[in-house]
């Protein structure tokens, strides 16, 4: 098998040994009406209506779209419009809380027998990837075994971004939920050996989870080298089962299923209490936080709420995400979504100003997908569509690692992102 | 409430490694350190005088010329000082000062900035600044004085290693007698106590601040050992002296520092390889059978010209690309 490129970077994983603090109720929540990819809901209650915990309060009639619950007990206040951190709007469901946190009447754990009962009742569940990208889980689960055979279920527990935690806590504290859901996703979908990957820098969590999947030889713990992007899709596949995902293919092209580790714990304790996916486990985290911590929070909390929990000051920069491809905040009341898995608040200096490239070829042996970035600079500033297609842009992940290492402070990573724009559309 | 006057909103990555073109220039002025000692050790104070005025020319041409064109001043990414110590480290330290920056204004001006500043020049300014003035100034450019001739006042010239092993294997090969002594100590060559420019003689400076550059990965090895490798056997199978070869002349000066120079070699190791390879063939061919003794300066403004080429030939293949369906033509036409 070949090294794969990328970087090695500073973990920071200062909150590792800090346990999930469930994080107090607050006095109202906002739901957005997008969260994860797909099509946004539209709100199934109007301003006024009483709501249960766990209630449906989002549906969209696409396919590619989950539905949204409410994560309070209460009175819906508000239903307004709310700019998402890429630029885009939804609606958004405020709902006030009663304090009582009420669960809906209906919540029960969910009965399925076959393969599209279970698909469907995963979608009710409201689940997407809560590794960050937020696909749909039950999209996931939709393959079609006679086009794709699928059979290994990759389990991502690599967290490969630093001062990320939420996954290692998941792995530490409910070691048993990650466990079984692994036997319910091989059950359920028929796939036959799991393979749960962990990156070296979490020894306990792969001494825990390999003692626990001693006796079952179908799923196999394996150690990562700590090497950022390990925990990127193809990566990870690559890692895991030496198989390569081509351009233009999806991992099950392969024969494998890849799924975040908190979002495969999730479905088992959704089959065992029916209570769909109204919370999640973040880390807060970042030069500028007096008390980093991992905190279990209702989705539809603001920033502002774990800002003053976290004892957060003087910070230039908020990133949902970790600081290699965290996204940056604007605005302090946005709500916690289901794909937020970190919250960073950073006292930085502005990116500096570029030099010129002085064709060092770091980024080159950087690029995980073996690009060639400083040619694809070069491409996009010349405006020179032929030479992306060439030089495979579409391959790009925007992990950022070939901007990290340019002594130069070139926006390498950054520029691709523009570029995308300029390739053909199929 | 929205923070945008106080909050940074800038695309990712958000974080970056504390490295800068002007770190790595001073990584590559620190491995030069030993040999600018060495230099000074056996050609005296007026070696250390020649790099002090490389030095001081090579970041006057260059805050000039930037000045003149209009241009941002980019004297701190310290390139301009490698420039000047490389240069300097080619010339022999009887070389007189006027002519030195000549090779200084040929270096940083008309290679350099004229085409545009650092990562713009197709050649390695320091290796032109040298082929010019041998060329103009051959006499001068290849008078070289014997080591501590400081101490003795000894002017006498004496032949560099190389030039002395040109002569000799010239005679032998004519009476089908192959030389079997080298006219220099291998220990001297190593140390550098041999006739000379300054910081090529002594492969031991050399060769520390090359495994600097290498521990510390501000190079690659693929280009020295290519070069020096493929010098080194070439001169074997034609039953040369491979270590002789090695230690003679600039090989260990030219492989290290200037074929490595970033902007003018290949950017992939592959390339790199056919880079490093293409180097010592050269100088193979120009020792053996060109009419200067020495051929490493020719040998990597040749590469240098190539680089471009060997770029274009040599991309990476990106993890999992599928080889494009050839629909270029039919674009065009459609176009």
């Amino acid at each position: 098998m070949k090294i794969l490129n990328g970087v090695h970077l500073n973990h920071h994983k200062n909150t590792e040994n800090e346990s999930t603090v469930i994080f107090p109720l607050p006095a109202s929540v906002t739901i957005p009406m997008a969260q994860g990819m797909g099509a946004p809901c539209e709100p199934l209650v109007a301003v006024g209506d009483n709501v249960f915990v766990g209630q449906k309060i989002g549906e969209s009639e696409q396919y590619m779209s989950i539905p949204v619950h409410s994560s309070v007990s209460g009175t819906v206040t508000e239903i307004k419009e709310y700019v998402m951190p890429n630029g885009r709007s939804c609606k958004s469901i405020v709902i006030e809380s009663d304090g009582k946190q009420t669960p809906h009447p209906d919540i029960c754990p969910p009965k399925y027998k076959t393969r599209e009962e279970f698909i469907k009742i995963v979608r009710e569940s409201g689940a997407c990837g809560l590794g960050g990208a937020g696909f749909p889980t039950f999209v996931k689960f939709s393959f079609k075994p006679e086009i794709t055979p699928i059979d290994t279920l990759v389990v991502n527990a690599a967290e490969c971004e630093p001062y990320i935690t939420s996954d290692y806590r998941e792995l530490m504290e409910r070691p048993k939920d990650v466990y079984e859901g692994i036997l319910l996703i091989m059950k359920e979908l028929d796939i036959p050996n799991a393979k749960l990957c962990i990156e070296n820098n979490k020894p306990k969590a792969i001494k825990l989870l390999t003692d626990m999947a001693a006796k079952n030889k179908k799923i196999d713990v394996v150690t990562l080298p700590s090497k950022y992007p390990q925990g990127a899709e193809k990566m990870l596949v690559y890692s895991a089962t030496g198989r390569t995902i081509k351009e233009g293919e999806l991992p099950s092209h392969q024969g494998t299923l890849v799924m975040n580790v908190s979002t495969v714990a999730f479905l088992y304790r959704y089959t065992q209490t029916g209570m769909p996916l109204i919370s999640r486990r973040l880390t807060v985290d970042g030069n500028a936080v007096g008390m980093p911590c991992n905190i279990e929070v209702l989705l539809g909390t603001t920033i502002n709420d774990l800002l003053d929990y976290a004892n957060v000051k003087d910070y230039t920069k908020l990133l949902m995400g970790g600081p290699m491809m965290g996204m940056c905040m604007f605005d302090t009341n946005a709500p916690i979504i289901k794909t937020h898995n970190a919250l960073l608040a950073l006292n930085t200096e502005p990116k500096k100003a570029p030099t010129a490239c002085i064709r060092c070829g770091a980024c080159v042996r950087a690029c995980p997908m073996n690009l060639m970035p400083e040619s694809l600079e070069k491409a996009f500033d010349a405006k020179n569509v032929d030479d992306l297609v060439a030089l495979k842009l579409g391959l790009c992940m925007n992990c950022g690692c070939c901007t990290y290492v340019c002594p130069a402070n070139r926006a390498l990573a950054e520029k691709n992102q523009l570029a995308k724009a300029l390739l053909p559309r199929k | 409430m929205i923070l945008l006057d106080k909050l940074i909103v800038s695309p990712s990555p958000h974080q970056k490694k504390p490295i800068t073109t002007t770190k790595v220039m001073l990584m590559v002025i620190i491995s030069l350190i030993p040999a600018i000692v060495a230099s000074t050790v056996f050609f005296g104070a007026k070696a250390l005088l020649l790099v002090a005025n490389c030095v001081a020319w090579c970041l006057i041409f260059e805050i000039a010329s930037r000045k003149i064109m209009k241009r941002s001043n980019t004297i701190t990414d310290l390139s301009a000082v490698v420039t000047g110590i490389l240069l300097a480290l080619n010339f022999p330290v009887t070389l007189p000062l006027w002519m030195s920056i000549i090779g200084c204004f040929v270096a940083i001006v008309i290679v350099k900035q004229l085409f545009g500043g650092l990562g713009q020049n197709f050649a390695n300014p320091a290796i032109v600044g040298r082929i010019v003035l041998m060329l103009s100034f051959t006499s001068e450019m290849t008078t070289w004085v014997k080591p501590f001739w400081y101490k003795t006042a000894d002017l006498t010239t004496s032949a560099t290693p190389l030039a002395m092993e040109w002569t000799t294997v010239y005679e032998s090969t004519s009476g089908f007698l192959p030389a079997t002594e080298p006219p220099v100590a291998y220990m001297d060559l190593f140390l550098g106590n041999v006739g000379g420019c300054i910081g090529e003689t002594s492969a031991l400076a050399l060769l520390i601040g090359g495994l600097f550059l290498l521990s510390t990965r501000i190079i690659t090895p693929a280009i020295p050992v290519t070069f020096i490798g493929t010098v080194a056997l070439l001169t074997a199978v034609t039953g040369g002296d491979p270590l002789y070869a090695v230690l003679s002349g600039g090989l260990i000066l030219g492989a290290f520092f200037m074929a490595t120079d970033y902007v003018t070699s290949p950017i992939t190791t592959k390339g790199k390889i056919i880079f490093g390879i293409g180097c010592g063939l050269i100088t193979f061919l120009i020792r053996t059978y060109g009419s200067y003794p020495e051929g490493v300066s020719f040998s990597i403004l040749l590469m240098n010209i190539l680089t471009p080429y060997i770029d274009k030939l040599t991309r990476t293949k990106p993890l999992g690309a599928i080889k494009p369906v050839r629909e270029k033509k039919e674009a065009k036409s459609n176009g």
